[in-house]
C-alpha cells in the first residue's frame, strides 16, 4: 500500500513562507510528478514527504497512519537523490545493501534480494565495483537498486534524470516507467522539465510559490488548463498567449493557443506576419512569426515538408474549437 | 592549454623545490650534526662540516643529568592526550556545524579562530593564577586541558572543512535508507571522513608536541614535556651548543619519524581545499 495524504501543511524557512496551506491526495500506485519552475517549492515538498525536512505546520498520512512526526527512517519510503547520493567507500552490492543491514535482515536474504535488483536492473557485472567506476547511467540505477530493495510503500524521486545526458535521459525515463509498471508501487517523482512531467505521470501536479496551480492527468492539463500560468506551462513549445483587443473580441482578458492548433497559409487567414525563426525538427517546423499586431512573437507548428524562409509574408488561422479563454484573475473561462 | 614541461623547465623547478627543502631543513641538519661534535668543535670557526671526530659522548651525559624517558613520556600523554581529547570535543562541534548550521555558526567560527589572534603571554598570568588555586601547575592533566583549549580552534576548523565536504545527501540517504543517527554516524559519515580526521590527528599532535609556551611556564620537574627538557640546556648553561643540540636532536627525533611515516596523509591535511 502506498497512499499519501497530505492536509493543510505548511513549510516556513524563518520568516519565508515558501508552502503555504496545501492539501493533496495520492492514491496507492498512480505515478505522481510534481513540476515547476525552480524555486516552486517542488523538492522542499518532496522532502517534507520524506521527513528530511519538518512541516511548520499540517499534517502528513501514509497508508491512513499519521506520519508527521515520524523519522524518515521509519516513514516507509525510498528516495533516489538528484546526485545519486550513493557510499562512495562501499562497493555496489553494499549499496543495495545498505537498507536490508539497517534493517538487520540476515545475510542469504540480503544477497538474494541485491541479486534480483541487480538483474532487473542490469547491474550484475558491476555488484564489486565502486561508484566512482561507474558511469552517471549506472550510478543512477544502483540508486534505484538500493530503492528497490527496501519494497517501500512508496518511491520518492528527487530530479533523478537532470545530470544524464540528453540520450541517457530518454532511456532512463523509459525505464523508470517501466519500473512503475512491474512494481506497481507509488511513485513521486520531482522535476522541472514538463516533458518529463507529461510523457511518465499517470498526475501531474504544477507547483508555483508554493501553490498548487493544477491537479490532473497529462492531457487534462493539456487540454483544459485552469489557468494562464498552468496554459504557459505545460506544452511544448508554449502555448501563445494574447491580451487585448484581441482577446476582447472573444469576450476574455487573454486567450491561447498552442502552436500545433494554428493553421497555416501563404495566401490568407485571420492574422498576417513575418517569419522570423524556422526551427526545422525534420517532421514539423516551428516557426516563429512576427509583426502580428498581436505579441512580439507567435509560435506555430507546420509539417515538417513546408517550406518557409526568413521575412516571408504568412497568414495564420487559429482553430477557434482548440482556443483557451482565461479573465483577468488568469483563470480559465468555460 | 596545458604549459609544455621542456626538460630545461623540469630542472630548473626540481633544482628550485630541493634548494628550498634544503634551506628549511639545514638547520635540524646542523643540529643533528651539531649533537656529535666536542663542545669545542661545535662552536669552531670556521666549522667543520663532516671533518671531524664523531662522538656520543653528549648523548650519554645528556642521558646522565636529566632523565630523558621521563619527559618523552611526558610529551607523548600531553600530544596524545590533548589531541584525543580535542577531537571528542571537536567532532561533535564540526558535525553540527557542517551539517546543522545555523544563523551564527559563520560567526561562532571566525570567533573560535579569533582566540588565536591574542598573544598566549596575554593570557599567562590569569590562567596561572587559575591553576595555582586549582593545583594544576605542573601536572599533565592541567597541560592536557590547556594545550587543548589552544588547539581547539584548529582542530574544530579542519574538521569543519573536511565534513563540508561530504555532502548532505549522502547523510541524507542513509536516514531514507532507515540508518538511526548512529549507524549513519557509524557506517557512512565516519568511513567517509577517516582521511581527514586522520589528518588533523597527526597535524595536531606536532603541534602539540613541539608547544614551548604553555608548556615551560606552567610546568617544572614532574609534568614536563620535551620543550622543557630542551630549554633546560639552554638557559642555564650559556653556550654548551653540543649538549643542547644532542638533547634538541633526541626531543625532536620521535615527531620526526612520526612526521616521515604520515606525510602522505600530512600533505593532503595541510593543503585540503586547497588543491581538489
Amino acid at each position: 500500500m502506498g497512499t499519501i495524504t497530505l492536509q493543510q501543511i505548511t513549510k516556513s524557512f524563518g520568516d519565508v513562507q515558501v508552502i503555504p496551506p496545501l492539501d493533496l491526495d495520492i492514491n496507492d500506485g498512480e505515478f505522481v510528478v510534481f513540476v515547476g519552475p525552480s524555486g516552486c517549492g517542488k523538492s522542499t515538498l518532496l522532502r517534507l514527504i520524506a521527513g528530511l525536512e519538518d512541516v511548520t505546520s499540517g499534517l502528513i498520512q501514509i497508508d491512513g497512519r499519521d506520519a508527521t512526526e515520524v523519522p524518515p527512517a521509519k516513514r516507509g519510503l525510498a528516495m533516489v537523490f538528484q546526485s545519486y547520493a550513493l557510499y562512495p567507500h562501499m562497493t555496489v552490492r553494499k549499496n543495495i545493501a545498505f537498507p536490508l543491514r539497517m534493517a538487520k535482515m540476515d545475510q542469504a536474504a540480503q544477497n538474494a534480494k541485491v541479486e534480483a535488483a541487480a538483474s532487473v536492473l542490469n547491474l550484475t557485472d558491476y555488484l564489486d565495483r565502486r561508484p566512482g567506476q561507474l558511469s552517471g547511467g549506472q550510478r543512477q540505477r544502483v540508486a534505484i537498486g538500493r530503492a528497490i530493495v527496501r519494497e517501500p510503500a512508496a518511491f520518492l524521486f528527487d530530479e533523478p534524470l537532470s545530470n544524464l545526458d540528453a540520450a541517457l535521459r530518454v532511456n532512463m525515463r523509459l525505464e523508470i516507467s517501466e519500473l512503475h509498471n512491474t512494481l506497481a508501487t507509488t511513485m513521486i517523482y520531482v522535476t522541472h522539465d514538463q516533458v518529463e512531467a507529461m510523457t511518465m505521470a499517470d498526475k501531474i501536479v504544477v507547483l508555483q510559490a508554493g501553490v498548487i496551480e493544477q491537479v490532473g492527468s497529462p492531457l487534462e492539463l493539456y487540454h483544459r488548463p485552469r489557468n494562464r500560468f498552468v496554459a504557459g506551462f505545460i506544452g511544448s513549445p508554449k502555448m501563445n498567449l494574447i491580451d487585448g483587443a484581441e482577446a476582447g473580441k472573444h469576450n476574455a482578458t487573454s486567450i491561447g493557443i498552442r502552436p500545433e492548433h494554428v493553421d497555416v497559409s501563404k495566401t490568407d487567414g485571420l492574422w498576417r506576419g513575418r517569419v522570423g525563426v524556422a526551427e526545422h525538427l525534420g517532421s514539423d517546423t516551428f516557426v516563429h512569426v512576427h509583426d502580428t499586431g498581436l505579441v512580439d512573437m507567435l509560435t506555430v507548428r507546420i509539417p515538417g515538408d513546408i517550406s518557409v524562409s526568413h521575412g516571408d509574408d504568412i497568414y495564420l488561422s487559429p482553430d477557434p474549437e482548440k482556443m483557451h479563454r482565461f479573465g483577468a484573475d488568469g483563470l480559465r473561462l468555460e | 592549454m596545458a604549459r609544455a614541461i621542456t626538460p630545461r623547465r623540469k630542472l630548473i623547478v626540481t633544482a628550485a623545490a630541493w634548494s628550498i627543502a634544503i634551506l628549511i631543513f639545514f638547520p635540524i641538519f646542523w643540529t643533528i650534526l651539531t649533537s656529535f661534535k666536542t663542545e669545542a668543535e661545535a662552536i669552531a670557526d670556521p666549522p667543520s662540516l663532516f671533518a671531524f671526530d664523531w662522538t656520543l659522548e653528549n648523548y650519554s651525559v645528556v642521558q646522565e643529568r636529566s632523565n630523558y624517558f621521563l619527559h618523552f613520556w611526558n610529551s607523548v600523554v600531553l600530544s596524545v592526550g590533548s589531541t584525543l581529547l580535542g577531537l571528542a570535543i571537536a567532532i561533535p562541534a564540526a558535525w553540527s556545524m557542517a551539517f546543522v548550521p545555523g544563523r551564527r555558526t559563520k560567526d561562532v567560527l571566525m570567533w573560535m579562530l579569533s582566540t588565536k589572534m591574542l598573544p598566549s603571554v596575554g593570557v599567562l598570568v590569569p590562567i596561572y593564577l587559575i591553576f595555582r588555586d586549582l593545583g594544576l601547575l605542573d601536572t599533565r592533566i592541567g597541560l592536557v586541558i590547556v594545550l587543548t583549549l589552544i588547539n581547539l580552534p584548529i582542530i574544530v576548523w579542519m574538521l569543519y572543512t573536511y565534513f563540508k565536504e561530504i555532502p548532505g545527501e549522502i547523510l541524507e540517504a542513509a536516514r531514507m535508507d532507515g540508518a538511526t543517527l548512529r549507524s549513519e554516524i557509524i557506517y557512512v559519515l565516519t568511513p567517509m571522513a577517516v582521511p581527514g580526521i586522520a589528518s588533523t590527528l597527526l597535524l595536531n599532535i606536532i603541534l602539540a608536541w613541539n608547544e614551548a609556551f604553555w608548556t615551560l611556564n606552567l610546568t617544572a620537574a614532574k609534568a614536563a614535556p620535551l620543550t622543557a627538557f630542551i630549554a633546560s640546556y639552554s638557559s642555564p648553561e650559556g653556550l654548551f651548543y653540543a649538549k643542547l643540540s644532542a638533547a634538541s636532536t633526541m626531543a625532536i627525533a620521535p615527531i620526526l619519524i612520526m612526521g616521515w611515516f604520515s606525510q602522505k596523509q600530512l600533505v593532503r591535511g595541510l593543503t585540503f581545499g586547497a588543491v581538489k
